[in-house]
């Protein structure tokens, strides 16, 4: 059975305590949003869970093994420290999607704003349009899909996480380099893009972009 | 942190409405800043009489009886009327308005001139922008564009002076949320080609600026283009005037925005929930601005 909360008539912190309770289980849809902040934050337990409509901040945050399901555009940080689980935006997010995750899938259909996948350190994001400036800043493990095109400094100074860019970067960050998309890439995007549902695209017309590991040790310019 | 909010309608339809729509994008961002709010509304019918001048003066301490006598007396053959609006007096005249800014000016030599145009009231205290916009009566505005601002100060103090809007050329207003690094040096600038300043605040340097470059003739995007070039800083700026509406962030462009158009209204705000019942919403284009990039509109010529 699914159970439905209108938070239009149910508070927020309500509505998160109800989704926080032990040995959670079934399915959850949350209506009216209109744009809040903090909307199923800090699940942890095997639901699923639709939002019809826009949300703002830091949407389905910290999630842990959860589906969640944003039927609109998502505010800044959705999913932010995403351990495990997936978070589907069916609109487009604002800056910081994904930021810091660990593990888990974000799909989002439209675009990224600005540093998409800033120090994620694990997670995986498929981005069905473009990303903004900045994004896989500092990433550290995991995998960032685009679809479309990238903003300025793509995967500045970016460590051990990988890239798979379809369209152009407007610029590359310090130390993101592009590199060779062997057969166990392709796999890997491919597969990717099968989770996500873009299993209609080719993964060999995409790049491969990482980290050039030129900025891992410390050079002295000045050295006498 | 800082709330901003604006909607520029193109539906005269919908003209009525303005106040009601405005309060509740107004109430959804005092979570961004309570400390101080302003509000500038296009073409209120009562408080910017189709063919007036306007001028909003803050710090006034006389009732509206005397502010009537001391302004009214300098301007011979102009019938003004005053409006006491919670702390800002509105002064309206069917006489010009360079003569009527004049006026109040020297009547009231310390007061903080909030704004002044043909189109524009702008309203501004310190305080909760709920209690502020009740006390106002803004509910009950009507026109065709409005912006607010809640604030949250962080570059001076919280003062009337310290409120945004910053209205400070002819039908001009500004808000801003974020902060400008190198204010200072731009303020001395400015103040060598002539301006002064009413306060000690970032935003105002960047409204002054904005209305230094039009009084040279250039335009919204060119006057905004070259703020992008002259101002350091966190920034997200709504520029508005007498005929248009206009949205900038900076490179950064970490100081949130999002915009929405439909065939009734363009809106931008800090966040969507301030968005999220303007009617048609639903169906609203909806995006966030690129940095740098100058999102600009013109008010559409209303259907006879």
């Amino acid at each position: 059975m699914t159970v439905t909360f209108d938070l239009a008539r149910t508070s927020l912190r309500a509505v998160n305590a109800a989704l926080h309770v032990p040995d959670l289980a079934g399915e959850f849809v949350i209506t009216n949003p209109f744009g809040a902040h903090n909307v199923a934050v800090g699940v942890n337990a095997p639901v699923k869970i639709g939002i019809e409509g826009h949300v703002g901040y830091y949407a389905a945050g910290m999630n842990q093994q959860a589906e969640i399901t944003i039927n609109g555009n998502a505010g800044t940080g959705v999913a932010e420290n995403m351990m495990s689980g997936s978070v589907h935006v069916r609109g487009s997010a604002s800056q910081s999607a994904g930021a810091t995750g660990r593990g888990g899938l974000l799909v989002i259909d439209g675009d990224a704003a600005a540093r998409c996948g800033i120090s994620m350190k694990g997670i995986d994001i498929v981005v069905g349009g473009g990303v903004g400036h900045m994004s896989a800043f500092m990433a550290q493990a995991g995998r960032l899909v685009v679809r479309g095109d990238a903003g300025d400094a793509l995967g500045d100074s970016i460590y051990e996480a990988r890239i798979y860019l379809r369209g152009t970067p407007k610029s590359l960050g310090a130390d993101c380099v592009e590199k060779e998309m062997r057969p166990e890439h392709l796999a890997e995007l491919g597969g990717l893009l099968k989770a996500a549902g873009f299993e209609g695209d080719d993964p060999a017309s995409y790049t491969r972009l990482g980290s050039a590991r030129a900025l891992y040790h410390f050079h002295v310019d000045n050295a006498y | 942190m800082c709330g901003i909010v604006g909607l520029h309608l193109r539906n005269p339809e919908l003209y009525p409405k303005l106040g009601e729509l405005l309060t509740r994008m107004l109430r959804e961002m005092e979570d961004r800043g309570r400390d101080s709010a302003g509000v500038s509304v296009y073409g209120d019918p009562a408080w910017s009489p189709a063919g007036s001048a306007g001028i909003s003066l803050l710090g006034i301490s006389d009732d509206p009886a005397s502010v009537h006598a001391a302004i009214a007396a300098a301007l011979p053959g102009a019938a003004a009327a005053v409006r006491k609006l919670d702390e800002t007096y509105v002064v309206t005249s069917d006489g010009d308005l360079d003569a009527l800014v004049t006026a109040a000016r020297a009547a009231y030599p310390d007061a903080v001139v909030a704004g002044f145009g043909h189109d524009v009231t702008v309203l501004k205290g310190v305080g909760a922008p709920r209690a502020l916009a009740e006390a106002w009566g803004l509910a009950g505005a009507q026109g065709w564009q409005g912006v607010g601002h809640t604030r949250m100060a962080t570059e001076s103090a919280v003062t009337p002076s310290g409120a945004h809007p910053y209205a400070v050329g002819p039908d001009q207003c500004l808000v801003h949320n974020g902060s400008f690094a190198n204010h200072a040096t731009i303020r001395r600038e400015l103040q060598r080609a002539g301006m002064t300043f009413d306060s000690l605040n970032d935003t105002e340097v960047g409204a002054r600026f904005v209305a230094h470059e039009l009084e040279a003739g250039h335009g919204v995007h060119e006057a905004l283009t070259e703020l992008t070039r002259t101002f350091d800083g966190f920034y997200t700026l709504l520029v508005s005037n007498a005929d248009s509406f206009a949205v900038v962030r900076d490179a950064i462009a970490c100081k949130p925005a999002v915009i929405a158009e439909t065939d009734d209204w363009v809106a931008m705000a800090s966040e969507f929930r301030a968005l999220a019942h303007l009617p048609g919403v639903e169906n609203a284009r909806i995006w966030e601005p690129e940095p740098e990039v100058i999102y600009h509109w013109s008010r559409q010529e209303v259907p006879a």
